[in-house]
C-alpha cells in the first residue's frame, strides 16, 4: 500500500491542483452567473471537446503534419546553416544578425506578407513555422559544431586530418546533442508557428487546422467550443515536444548509456 | 614482464638516430595586449629511445612545451628539431606522423567504441582496412589490458583507468617514434599509477619509444625517466641523470637508493620554487 502511493506520489499534487482549479471555475461561474460567451464552466468545454472530437482531431492531424513539416524544414535546413556557419567565420559575422532578426520579427506581423507572397496554402503555413522555430536550431548547433574539446581538436591536427575529416569525425557527432537540446526548444515554437499562420490563412474554406476552427468559433462567439480548440493545442504541443523527446533520447542513448561501470582489476 | 608488442622492421635502424632537440626556444602568450613570457630561452636534448620527465611547478611552461614540440603551437623563435627535422604547426606530415599525444584527460570520443577510438588515427590517414593494422590494435589492446568483450564498450562504460589505457593504446596505434605525455595519471589513484608506469615502461621498451612526460609526481618521474629536467619559469633549470637502473621494478621505489634520489629531485624541486 504504501509503495503505492510513494509511486504516485509525483502525480497527486497536480492532479489535485488540477481538480482544484476545476472546481473553482466551476463554483465561480455558478455563482457569479457569467454568461456562457465570456466563460463557460469547465462541464460545458467539456461537452464541447466531446462534441466537436471530430473536427479537433482532423484539425489537429492536419496541423500537427503542418508543425512537424516545419520542425523537420528547421532541422535540416537550420543544420546546414550551423554548418557552413562553422566552416566560415566571415559568413559567420555577415550573416548571424539576420539569424537573430529571424529570431526577433513579430511572426504575426509578417504572417500577412507571406500569405501574399506565397499564398492562402499549407506551404505558408509550414514556412511561418520554419521561420519562428529555426533559429534555436541554429544558435544551439552552431555552439556545438565551434565549442569542440579542445583535446580533442588537437587530437585531430597531431593526425593532420583534414577540414572535413573534422567535421564529419568530430565536429557533428559532437553537436548531436545541441541539435536535440535545440529542437526541443524549437518542437513547441513551430506548433505556435503553425496555430499563428492558420489564423491568417485560415478563411480560405481550403485548410482547416486548428487555428483555422478557432478563428471561426470565435466570430461564432461559440467561446466553450474556442476553448475546447485551446485544449487540443496544447495537447498537440506537448505530443510533439515528447515526441522529439522520445526521439532525442534513443539517439542520445548512444552517447550517454552507462549500463555497467566497469572496475579496475 | 610478459608483455610483449608487434616488432616493426622499419623502426630497427632508424632507432639510433631519433631525438628531440629544442634550442633557445621563446614563446610569449598575449593575453589583453599584456605579453606573458611562458618559454625562455628554453633548451633540451632528449636522445633516441629515452624517457625524460619534465618536473616543475604548474605554470612554468611544461604543457606548453609539449605542444611545441607537438607542433601544436609555434615558437616565436628558437629552434624544436626532431632528428633534425624542423618542427612547427606547417611541418610535413611525415614528420607529424612520429609524434603522438597522450592528454591529460583520456580525450576519447564518447560516441565511439573503444575500437574505434583507438582505431581513430589510422581512420584519419586512410589505413583502417589495412589487415596488418587491424591485428597491431587488436594485439595493442591486450597489451594495455583490454579483455576482447569490452573492445566495443562506449567510453562512458569505462572507468577512469580503463579510459586512460584506451587512450595510451590509441596513440601508440600509429606506431609513434617520439611520445608526448602531459599529465596522464594526474587524476588516478596510487595503484593504478603505478600500474600504468610498469605498462609505459614495457612499451617504451617494445617499441623503442622515445618518450617525454610531463608529470607533478616525483616518484613517478624517477621510476620512469632515464632523466628529469627541472623546469622553473619557462626553461630547463637543471638536467638530472636518473642513477637507477633499468629494467625498473615496484619494489625499486622502497629501496634505500630510490629514496635517497626522491631527497636529491625533491631539492632541486624546491630550489626552482625558491
Amino acid at each position: 500500500m504504501k509503495s503505492w502511493i510513494r509511486q504516485c506520489s509525483p502525480y497527486i499534487a497536480p492532479l489535485g491542483l488540477f481538480l482544484f482549479f476545476g472546481l473553482a471555475w466551476h463554483l465561480v461561474v455558478q455563482w457569479f452567473d457569467i454568461p456562457k460567451i465570456i466563460l463557460p464552466s469547465p462541464l460545458s468545454v467539456l461537452n464541447a471537446l466531446w462534441v466537436e472530437r471530430w473536427i479537433l482531431l482532423r484539425a489537429s492531424w492536419v496541423t500537427l503534419q503542418a508543425a512537424s513539416a516545419g520542425l523537420l524544414c528547421s532541422a535540416v535546413l537550420g543544420s546546414l546553416i550551423a554548418v557552413l556557419f562553422s566552416q566560415s567565420a566571415a559568413l559567420r559575422l555577415a550573416l548571424y544578425p539576420y539569424v537573430i532578426f529571424l529570431q526577433t520579427v513579430p511572426i504575426v506581423a509578417i504572417a500577412p506578407l507571406l500569405i501574399i507572397w506565397s499564398g492562402y496554402n499549407f506551404r505558408t503555413i509550414v514556412l511561418v513555422a520554419v521561420i519562428i522555430s529555426i533559429f534555436p536550431v541554429i544558435s544551439n548547433v552552431t555552439s556545438g559544431l565551434l565549442s569542440v574539446n579542445e583535446n580533442l581538436r588537437d587530437l585531430f591536427r597531431m593526425q593532420s586530418a583534414t577540414r572535413w575529416q573534422m567535421l564529419i569525425k568530430l565536429r557533428i557527432p559532437a553537436a548531436v546533442s545541441q541539435l536535440i537540446l535545440g529542437l526541443r526548444i524549437s518542437s513547441g515554437l513551430s506548433v505556435i508557428g503553425a496555430i499563428v499562420a492558420e489564423f491568417f490563412v485560415g478563411n480560405s474554406g481550403e485548410y482547416d487546422g486548428l487555428g483555422t476552427i478557432m478563428t471561426a468559433r470565435q466570430a461564432q462567439l461559440k467561446t466553450a467550443e474556442l476553448m475546447a480548440a485551446l485544449m487540443a493545442c496544447t495537447v498537440l504541443g506537448i505530443l510533439l515536444f515528447a515526441l522529439v523527446n522520445l526521439m532525442g533520447a534513443t539517439v542520445l542513448r548512444r552517447w550517454t548509456r552507462t549500463t555497467g561501470f566497469e572496475s579496475e582489476k | 614482464m610478459g608483455i610483449s608488442l608487434p616488432t616493426m622492421n622499419d623502426r630497427a635502424n632508424e632507432s639510433a638516430a631519433a631525438f628531440i632537440s629544442c634550442s633557445n626556444v621563446v614563446l610569449d602568450f598575449q593575453s589583453r595586449g599584456v605579453s606573458q613570457r611562458v618559454l625562455s630561452d628554453l633548451s633540451l636534448r632528449v636522445l633516441s629511445g629515452q624517457i625524460v620527465s619534465l618536473l616543475g611547478p604548474s605554470g612554468c611552461g611544461k604543457s606548453t612545451l609539449l605542444r611545441v614540440i607537438a607542433g601544436l603551437i609555434d615558437a616565436d623563435s628558437g629552434r624544436i628539431e626532431i632528428r633534425g627535422q624542423p618542427i612547427s604547426k606547417t611541418m610535413p606530415n611525415a614528420t607529424r606522423d612520429e609524434i603522438s599525444f597522450v592528454f591529460q584527460e583520456p580525450a576519447l570520443l564518447p560516441w565511439r567504441t573503444v575500437w574505434h577510438n583507438v582505431m581513430l588515427p589510422l581512420e584519419i590517414r586512410g589505413l583502417s582496412k589495412l589487415k596488418e593494422k587491424r591485428d597491431t590494435i587488436e594485439h595493442l589492446l591486450q597489451v594495455v589490458g583490454f579483455k576482447s568483450s569490452d573492445w566495443h564498450k562506449l567510453p562512458s562504460q569505462l572507468s577512469g583507468g580503463m579510459k586512460m589505457r584506451a587512450s595510451i593504446a590509441r596513440a601508440m596505434s600509429t606506431n609513434p617514434k617520439i611520445l608526448l605525455l602531459d599529465e596522464p595519471f594526474a587524476a588516478l589513484d596510487d595503484m593504478l599509477r603505478s600500474k600504468l608506469n610498469d605498462l609505459l615502461l614495457a612499451i617504451s621498451k617494445e617499441q623503442k619509444c622515445t618518450m617525454l612526460f610531463v608529470t607533478h609526481n616525483i616518484a613517478e618521474a624517477i621510476y620512469l625517466s632515464d632523466e628529469i629536467a627541472v623546469m622553473s619559469h619557462g626553461r630547463i633549470a637543471e638536467c638530472l641523470k636518473v642513477p637507477i637502473p633499468f629494467p625498473r621494478e615496484s619494489k625499486m621505489r622502497s629501496s634505500n637508493e630510490f629514496a635517497a634520489y626522491y631527497g636529491v629531485v625533491s631539492e632541486a624541486l624546491s630550489r626552482c620554487h625558491s
